[in-house]
């Protein structure tokens, strides 16, 4: 009878535990999606292969210099001029010019097989493209230098370039502790909210709370079932990335555990309220993915978000996503200890705290 | 009928003119039922009847806008807990949680009675659900999951049990057999029941007293002959049905 397999809470974490773990898509999309995200992208942004870019040439009227270009640095193969730029440090990139009329450029343009045009005038080439696209930007700036100075611009520079392949500097450096904070908000709010929106559509919510089970047994189960398998998914994740891509965590250990446990505080209560209500997994799917999506934009998981505009900055440090990656980042990245991540630690489990609290307060249990 | 001693108020169910509307639709307008001790209860009526929300204002997952309801002498405002501990039932429809065992889910419930797997096993074998016990819940069929439902109904040996519609959809051999659990659990634990039910059989077959339910409101109640006699010697429920209210029971 006082066996503690008996107890009501063992007996809820098993239970969602179980209910969890029997999923085959839930190991999916927890496990083997973030660790196939981390080696697609870290392989994307780390390889320094061989780089093809195409170019669209409108040749109305020749220009001198282009010309002599195409004709002395170029394989000529029917409408395509095909070289190379060498750079052991940059990569190489090869060159496809290729010529063809205007309707025709715009319909690569549209696509996206190009990104930059030129026109020859007699005297001068124009560079048609989208400045606020750096790709273009850079493409044009390549180009405009191989005309102006000759293919080996590219190459001399190579002995002032020195590459950082030093840990906590790289791409994948930046992207792993990302990937573990957007985990912890996936599964949470998903599991989380999901769980008790279908459980109010199935009717199972009002059925438990109709016999002697407490209310915050419930839910603290659920929640400690899904802590539980954050761990796991988090572990795995970066088990891979510290075999595959040589990851360390350079700060303290201790500080990088309290910064997991906020998290998860944050955004199980977060889910709690999100999912105080409706009893329609429908709306539940909306409400939950106009919360979740915005953050994995402007967080800082994939990329900075110092390159969105000025005025946006305050309000994106205190997403609560963007504490918790900025946390995790300077604890793997920039060996930071406690202090420096007590402040983002502390507000993060007081926004979990003030959600659950509200959520509770207006959970609808029938 | 000797009524046991725990028991405090003459009757176990109580309740006193109680109404419940939602938006525009009033579902149960003025109802008065008393149950005895051990007493077999029947609710019949329509779809939409509004037999669902009286049985959940019993079972204190709705609250009535006007009214009172008490369970041996207990309301819910005030005697969740010991409530919670004296009634067992199941709804209409319940989905339990797909991806865990029949036995699992048995095992769950129990834990909130603080009961033990003995328990869980005992009523296991009463509903007949031991080939099935280890079963994910989303492979059990119509019937058996209603099985389930009615084992964990039974798991705390309710005083008062209220079970919504937990035949519908069984094959009249399944529907014998709970029939007769039921009145094992009258003979033995003096168990009241309330059950709402669509098979006029059911209601004649297992039950003291047939409560026939229309718009939110008690047309009438008493044994099968009682109300056929009362209302001037009908000879079936539907036509008792269409002289009270010019439609069939069930159409
Ligand atoms: N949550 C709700 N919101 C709005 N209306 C409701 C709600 N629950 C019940 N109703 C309405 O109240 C009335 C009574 O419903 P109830 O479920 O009690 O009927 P019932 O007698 O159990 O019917 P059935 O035989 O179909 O189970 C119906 O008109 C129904 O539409
Ligand atoms: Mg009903």
């Amino acid at each position: 009878m006082n066996k503690i397999t008996n107890h009501q809470l063992y007996r809820l974490i098993a239970a969602h535990f179980l209910e969890i773990i029997r999923e085959p898509s839930v190991l999916f999309w927890g496990i083997v999606f973030p660790i196939l995200m981390a080696w697609g992208l870290g392989i994307a942004f780390t390889q320094k292969g061989e780089l093809t870019q195409r170019v669209a040439i409108i040749r109305t009227e020749p220009d001198i210099k282009l010309s002599a270009f195409l004709k002395d640095h170029t394989s000529h193969n029917g409408n395509l001029f095909k070289t190379q730029l060498k750079n052991k440090k940059l990569g190489n990139i090869n060159l496809i010019f290729e010529e063809v009329s205007w309707p025709k450029a715009f319909t690569m343009l549209k696509k996206g097989d190009v990104n930059l045009i030129l026109e020859e005038h007699l005297n001068n080439v124009e560079y048609h493209f989208d400045p606020t696209n750096a790709d273009a930007k850079l493409l044009y700036q390549q180009i405009s230098n191989t005309l102006k100075y000759g293919a080996e611009y590219y190459t001399n520079n190579e002995a002032e370039i020195k590459p950082l392949t030093v840990t906590g500097t790289r791409y994948i450096d930046f992207l792993i502790p990302g990937l573990l904070a957007m985990g912890i908000m996936m599964s949470c709010t998903w599991g989380i909210s999901y769980t008790l929106i279908d459980r109010r559509s199935k009717k199972l919510l009002r059925r438990m709370v109709a016999t002697p089970m407490k209310k915050s047994n419930f839910l603290f189960a659920l929640m400690t079932a899904r802590f539980t398998m954050n761990i796991v998914e988090g572990g795995l994740l970066y088990l891979f990335a510290w075999l595959y891509f040589g990851i360390h965590i350079q700060g303290s250990i201790p500080a990088l555990i309290a910064v997991f446990i906020a998290g998860n505080i944050a955004f199980s209560g977060m889910s709690i309220l999100i999912s105080s209500h409706t009893a329609n997994p429908e709306i539940g799917n909306g409400l939950i993915n106009a919360i979740v999506t915005p953050m994995m934009v402007v967080s800082g998981v994939f990329f900075s978000y110092h390159n969105f505009p000025e005025w946006s900055q305050p309000v994106i440090q205190y997403l609560p996503l963007t504490m918790l990656a900025d946390s995790m980042r300077s604890i793997f990245n920039e060996g930071a200890g406690f202090t420096s991540v007590v402040m983002d630690t502390l507000v993060l489990s007081g926004i979990g705290a003030v959600s659950f609290i509200a959520g509770l307060k207006i959970f609808k249990w029938y | 009928m000797e009524k046991p001693i725990s028991s405090s108020a003459e009757y176990l169910v109580d309740v006193r003119d109680v109404h419940k509307s939602f938006k525009d639709v009033k579902a149960v307008k003025g109802i008065d039922l008393k149950i005895a001790h051990g007493e077999f209860v029947a609710v019949l009526g329509p779809n939409g009847a509004g037999k669902t929300t009286m049985v959940e204002m019993i079972e204190g997952i709705q609250h009535p806008d006007k009214g009172e309801i008490h369970i041996d002498g207990k309301q819910w405002k005030h005697h969740q807990h010991e409530l919670h501990q004296i009634i067992g039932l199941s709804l209409q429809e319940t989905r339990f949680m797909e991806k865990l065992t029949a036995y699992e889910t048995m095992q769950l419930f129990a834990s909130f009675y603080k009961l033990n797997s003995h328990r869980v096993d005992e009523v296991i074998e009463l509903i007949g659900l031991e080939e099935k016990k280890k079963a994910y819940v989303n492979n059990l069929s119509g019937g058996q999951r209603q099985r389930l439902a009615l084992g964990i109904a039974l798991l705390n040996k309710p005083r008062l049990l209220l079970l919504d519609e937990p035949t519908t959809g069984l094959d009249p051999n399944a529907r014998r057999e709970i029939w007769n659990i039921l009145l094992r659990l009258k003979k033995e634990l003096n168990t009241s029941l309330i059950l709402t039910t669509h098979y006029m059989e059911e209601a004649e077959y297992l039950c003291d007293r047939i409560i026939i339910m229309d718009q939110g409101q008690i047309l009438s109640q008493g044994t099968l002959e009682e109300i056929l006699s009362m209302n001037g010697g009908c000879r079936s429920l539907d036509e008792l049905f269409i002289n009270l209210t010019g439609r069939h029971l069930y159409e």
